[in-house]
């Protein structure tokens, strides 16, 4: 798992890799990193658990967070996440 | 050890959503989906609580939570296929063990040990099955630290405010 600023659609990112991680992981950890982030900044999340095209966006449904954009290429997904008003 | 009671979040007004999870199967491969799902819970923002019954209090058993086992008898769908007479030979529930903490490893997946010091650091509750420890002489010391011993009033009354419940 790494941490750093990167770009992302709408201003700087916290990046969250989970590659070769599978369910609960991804979640999990993309859980923790939006607890540190304050409302409305970027999460960007890198998966390769294909059940992470599902577990994601479910995640942010649950805790209120927006998808800002998923981007799907070969055997990855990124997540842009911008942290809703939640914990 | 404090008695249970619902507990509410007194940083947010909303009600957090909450799942309530019965854990009564004492094997390895069985102790994993309560722990994935009452992390995945947190994770969405939900209170999660277990309750850990008849085998399942293996799982929050110091002694025995970091040995818990495969069962190579009468589990056709195993980490090693076995005919019935050969599961109940010496060493094959060994054997299956062995093969399931592999994949998890390969896997990256956490240990169970590993599991619960999660799910405790995000707050997970777990109650202690009060009756399993009656009947099973099994004592508050035997148990890993911040479990709650409880009755299944005491679990029922956490439950009766969940959004999911689940027997596994």
């Amino acid at each position: 798992m790494s941490t750093a600023p990167i770009t992302a659609p709408g201003g700087e990112a916290t990046h969250l890799n989970c590659s070769g991680l599978l369910c609960p992981l991804p979640v999990y950890k993309a859980g923790l990193a939006l607890g540190r982030l304050a409302p409305g900044e970027l999460l960007v999340v890198t998966t390769t658990d294909p059940g992470a095209l599902e577990d994601i966006p479910a995640m942010t449904r649950q805790r209120g967070d927006e998808l800002v954009s998923v981007d799907r290429q070969e055997g990855i997904q990124v997540f842009t996440i911008r942290k809703g008003q939640g914990r | 050890m404090t008695q249970p009671t619902i507990d509410r979040d007194p940083a947010t007004t909303a009600r957090r959503k909450r799942l309530a999870i019965v854990a009564s199967k004492g094997t390895l491969d069985q102790a994993y989906p309560p722990m994935i799902l009452a992390s995945t819970a947190v994770s969405l923002g939900w209170e999660a609580g277990i309750y850990f019954t008849f085998y399942g209090l293996d799982i929050l058993h110091s002694e025995r939570f970091d040995k818990l086992k495969v069962a190579s008898l009468a589990n056709p769908a195993g980490p090693i296929q076995l005919p019935n007479a050969l599961g109940a030979i010496p060493g094959a529930t060994a054997a299956a063990t062995r093969v399931m903490k592999r994949w998890m490893a390969d896997a990256r997946m956490p240990t169970i040990p590993e599991f619960i010091e999660m799910t405790q650091e995000l707050g997970v509750r777990f109650f202690a099955c009060a009756t399993t420890m009656g009947v099973m002489g099994v004592t508050e010391e035997d148990l890993i630290p911040g479990a709650d011993i409880a009755g299944a009033a005491a679990f029922l009354d956490y439950a009766a405010d969940a959004d999911v419940s689940l027997f596994i």
